[in-house]
């Protein structure tokens, strides 16, 4: 485990991995892209293992196919060959509409620059995850007040993300990768548009997350602030990993 | 699972500007349609108003119209001794041998001549045409100068007003009652005294007889003796026919006029729609990524992006009508390339236009929006997103 | 020229919407081009007619008659140098579709009349000494394929029959105004046929033709022509062939008036297209404008960008238009035949086309252009990011 002081501690003490079961498990994962005639190899031979209630920061040089391995994960890209089993479930060997039916109760997304509808309000953006749900309108209205009161923006529901800061969209964000209360949470470079003060409080947001909600988090970032947050940090480099700093 | 209809609409609402200006190139084009539509309608109801199932019209064979037409009074005379006329009260023959011609009339304020169809009738004429009734003033005397103009050429020509006086065939006819005749070609025509205005006009014979039949079965029978006694060269139609045709070539000119049109025009809005619709794509292919990574299937992102497109066609399909059913104020009169006279009718609108119009204006909108939806759907998520 | 170069690159950023856009306006400009050679077309007669022609009908309607005996009075009538006459006969070749104008004239003057028909002497002569003979125009003897010596039978409509004929003529026009449609006949065939069948409509006539020495001798000679047969059985009027002409077209006028704003209409349709793809570019492009702006560049610039953008595009979809009427434009008047027997894309008509486009390409430019030179640089450098 890790020695340093993290923000993450505040939160509560990290659970012991080694007890938790394996909830992501990657096998041999190969990825490369076609580039005209150019083959790119970006993944190769990764293997390894996540634990439930992880909180893994993927890190690495730009161009060492971090985001593409989270992509995977998140099952939102295609392996070109292994397999990711999450939660007793193969995603490599699921259709696309399969796979969109997976994502949405098992995924939640936290992008950089937010992805919010700009169309629609925060309460309707958060609310967006639960429509592919059968739940019904009351239902749905008490998840999306409840997320909303965990990143503390209930006060600004109807607002739309133009009228939002940064900080308080990405925080809309993390309330719409909550919502569904997903299998696991995957963040890709979720301080990167952020300020020094609102980066802060989106990773001691993600603390909570994982600290008192125990949810398993994979986040690629590049910046060492934001992976003190993490218990497991792995390195990409050429497309393979190294040992993981516990 | 579906993507909310409200996200479509809002999506129309946030770029005002472009979805007022692609919807107002579809209103338009809408409009013209239904413009279209309207006339051809509007000269169907006058010609199906023009004539009576039951009413027989002869002229002679090979005419196109009464105006070319010639029968001589003996014919005449021996379709009159013919068992399927009818009789009306009193005993006399529902039959009416009239005369037609055309004269010239400068048209009030622009004093543009155009021809007028003045029709010499018999006592019967007026019995046979229930469409026609005398609205303001009286009949004209027998044997006098006298005339009435329909409702349409009273208004439109110089000197066919009520208590006005007109000069041809060397004499001066008064025009002392106006007749009403609905939106049936009679409207535009002038009627006096048969035998008058043949001594006028120097025409010893008529241009056409009509009469009722006794029964309106017995039309068949009718027409295939008389026209092959060799005392007769004349052609039978039926009146409901005869007017038909004698539009036939009108109507065929506005429909291919007005469906080239059409058809260039929808072009041009369908281009509109589709560079709007591909640009929506592209400027929020973010979004796409978004919904699509959290589970949105591609149809729903194919549903959300034609919703779109369909609802650019209606709103412009809704304002187009809007604006076409003021047409139905306006007249249109013009000279009918068959019989050479003045035809004047309206742009009518039915609900059956309503529906095709926006129909068609739904059509445009999904031939505009498919294509970019198409795209749309189609995109890879991780290229989706890649663009932030 | 590098500013034209960048703006040349500008507009093809997009080469999906900028095709699009040119395809629209290309179709426009087509369109524009077809309606105003079809209203063109209607004035095709009017524009044909020689100023030292007069016609000469009954004063009620073309649809009465003249009398035989006028030919002579009208001859004394000073000014006149030329009497002919005729009745527009209204035949039909097999079908009514195949139709085109066929008139009994009074043939030695009414070809001395109109020398923009052009016949070989040869055919002049033979068909001037054959009693049933008839001369035809270029256009509808090569669609029927007559020929000198053919025998072409007509049905008659207004007079009634089968007329048989033998084309003795084949006339071209003088130049391509002229129109090469027309069938024409000897009068006193017609007349004599009349005098047996129908008497009573012998020795009648359906219009004078008659030809002036001067021009400007046109109303004096109306006047007194029409003096002459005051308060006679048939009274005459007599104008010139021009104004004979257009009181056809005004009889049709709400036809041309309704086609003459459509094809304005298709014109807005199309700015709205062109404007709309105008301002998504240049929303797009804000950010890119504020960094010029940074630069030093003034508003002016953005203007030039903007505008060239809008014509470029504008000018390429209006040429490919104007190149498309003229096979367009051929096809129909093929088709269209004898209906619109002068049909060809005039100058002027290429010149509206061009204004058509520029005007599109500027007022397609007018709001973006304003509201992109009035943003302000910070508010626009915040677009990029």
């Amino acid at each position: 485990m890790t020695d340093s002081v993290t923000t993450c501690d505040e939160h509560g003490p990290s659970p012991v991995l080694e007890n938790q079961p394996v909830i992501v498990e990657v096998r041999n994962v190969n990825k490369a892209y076609l580039r005209g005639s150019h083959i790119i190899p970006v993944l190769q031979e990764i293997n390894f293992d996540i634990r439930e209630g992880e909180f893994l920061a993927l890190m690495g040089p730009s161009g060492s196919g971090k985001s593409t391995l989270l992509n995977l994960i998140a099952g939102i890209d295609k392996v070109d060959s292994g397999t990711i089993v999450i939660g007793g479930v193969d995603i490599t060997a699921l259709d696309e509409t399969e796979l969109a039916h997976w994502r949405a109760t098992n995924v939640g997304f936290i992008f950089q620059f937010y992805n919010l509808i700009p169309v629609l309000t925060a309460f309707e953006n958060v609310e967006l995850p639960l429509q592919l749900t059968g739940l019904s309108r009351s239902e749905r209205r008490d998840h999306v007040e409840m997320a909303l009161r965990v990143v503390n923006l209930s006060h600004r529901m109807e607002h739309y993300p133009s009228q939002l800061s940064g900080g308080e969209q990405q925080r809309v964000a993390i309330a719409r990768a909550v919502v569904t209360d997903p299998t696991i949470l995957v963040a890709d470079e979720p301080t990167g548009d952020l300020d020094r003060a609102s980066a802060k409080e989106i990773m001691s947001l993600m603390c909570r997350l994982s600290r008192e909600s125990r949810k398993t988090i994979i986040m690629v970032t590049h910046d060492p602030k934001a992976a003190e947050a993490a218990q497991v940090i792995r390195n990409l480099d050429k497309g393979s990993l190294n040992n993981a700093h516990p | 699972m579906k993507v909310p209809v409200s996200y479509s609409f809002r999506n129309l609402w946030t770029r005002r500007l472009t979805t007022i200006l692609t919807a107002s190139g579809m209103a338009l084009v809408v409009f013209v349609f239904a413009a279209i539509l309207m006339l051809a309608e509007g000269l169907q109801k006058t010609l199906v108003d023009t004539g009576s199932y039951d009413n027989v019209v002869l002229i002679r064979k090979g005419s196109q119209s009464e105006v070319q037409s010639g029968i001589e009074r003996l014919q005449a005379s021996v379709i009159e001794t013919q068992p399927e006329v009818a009789a009306g009260a009193g005993g006399r023959k529902m039959l009416a041998k009239e005369v037609v011609v055309l004269i010239s009339l400068p048209k009030r304020g622009t004093d543009k001549p155009s021809n007028v169809i003045i029709r010499g009738v018999s006592e019967e004429s007026l019995a046979m045409r229930p469409q026609v009734k005398l609205m303001e003033g009286r009949m004209p005397r027998p044997s006098s100068s006298e005339i009435i103009a329909g409702e349409s050429v009273s208004r439109r020509f110089t000197g066919a007003g009520i208590g006005e006086t007109l000069r041809f065939g060397m004499r001066d006819w008064t025009v002392v009652g106006i007749f009403d005749a609905g939106s049936t070609g009679f409207s535009s025509e002038i009627w006096g005294d048969a035998d008058q205005l043949m001594q006028a006009f120097r025409r010893p014979v008529y241009s056409s007889v009509i009469f009722k039949l006794r029964d309106a079965s017995g039309f068949d029978a009718f027409k295939a003796r008389v026209e092959s006694d060799p005392r007769l060269t004349v052609e039978a139609k039926r009146e409901t026919r005869f007017y038909a045709d004698q539009s036939e070539m009108m109507a065929k000119f506005l429909r291919i006029l007005g469906t080239s049109l059409t058809i260039i025009f929808s072009l041009g809005a369908v281009i509109g729609a589709m560079i709007t619709m591909y640009a929506a794509v592209a400027n929020r292919t973010a979004e796409i990524g978004t919904l699509r990574a959290l589970g949105f299937q591609r149809r729903s992102i194919l549903g959300a992006f034609l919703m779109e497109a369909l609802l650019l066609g209606f709103i412009g399909g809704a304002v187009g009508l809007f604006f076409a059913s003021f047409l139905q104020l306006l007249t249109i009169s013009t000279l009918n390339f068959q019989t050479f006279s003045e035809l004047a009718f309206s742009f009518t609108l039915t609900v059956e236009i309503v529906w095709q119009a926006l129909l068609f204006s739904l059509i445009m909108g999904f031939v505009g929006g498919v294509l970019p939806a198409l795209q749309a759907s189609r995109m890879k998520i991780v290229d989706a997103l890649r663009t932030t | 020229m590098r500013t034209l170069k960048l703006i040349i690159r500008n507009a093809f950023r997009h080469k999906l919407r900028t095709g699009l856009t040119i395809l629209g306006i290309t179709i426009a400009i087509l369109a524009f081009g077809m309606l105003r050679t079809m209203v063109n077309a209607w004035y095709a007669g009017v524009e044909a007619s020689s100023a030292n022609r007069l016609v000469i009908r009954n004063s009620i309607s073309l649809v009465f008659p003249l009398p035989l005996a006028y030919k002579d009075k009208i001859r004394q009538v000073g000014g006149v140098n030329l009497v002919s006459w005729g009745n527009w006969f209204g035949g039909v070749f097999i079908e009514e579709k195949n139709f085109f104008p066929n008139f009994a004239v009074e043939p030695k003057s009414y070809l001395a009349l109109y020398p923009e028909y052009v016949i070989p002497e040869l055919q002049k002569k033979t068909f001037l000494n054959d009693r049933k003979g008839a001369v035809a125009g270029k256009k509808i003897a090569e669609k029927f394929g007559w020929k000198v010596g053919d025998t072409v039978v007509l049905k008659g409509t207004i007079f009634p029959g089968n007329w048989e004929f033998t084309i003795r003529g084949i006339y071209r026009g003088k130049d391509r105004s002229v129109d090469e449609t027309q069938f024409f006949f000897h009068w006193e065939y017609l007349n004599e046929t009349m005098k047996k069948t129908a008497p009573r409509r012998a020795d009648q006539v359906g219009f004078y033709m008659i030809g002036i020495t001067n021009p400007n001798l046109a109303g004096e000679v109306s006047t007194t022509v029409d003096g002459t047969f005051k308060n006679s059985l048939a009274e005459t009027l007599t104008e010139t062939e021009k104004a004979f002409q257009m009181s056809f077209v005004s009889m049709t006028e709400a036809i041309l008036v309704a086609i003459q704003f459509v094809s304005v209409v298709i014109i807005v349709i199309i700015m709205a297209v062109v404007a709309n793809t105008m301002a998504m570019t240049a929303r797009e492009r804000i950010g890119e404008y504020a960094v010029f702006k940074t630069l030093g560049f003034g508003g002016w610039f953005i203007a030039v960008l903007i505008f060239g953008e809008s014509l470029v595009i504008s000018l390429l979809g209006t040429a490919l238009g104007i190149g498309l009427t003229f096979p367009v434009a051929a096809a129909f008047a093929d088709y269209l035949g004898t209906f619109f027997p002068i049909f060809f894309v005039e100058r002027e008509t290429v010149y509206m086309d061009i204004a058509a486009g520029i005007l599109v390409g500027i007022v397609a430019a007018l709001f973006p252009t304003w509201r992109a030179v009035k943003i302000r640089i910070a508010d626009g450098l915040r677009r990029i990011g």
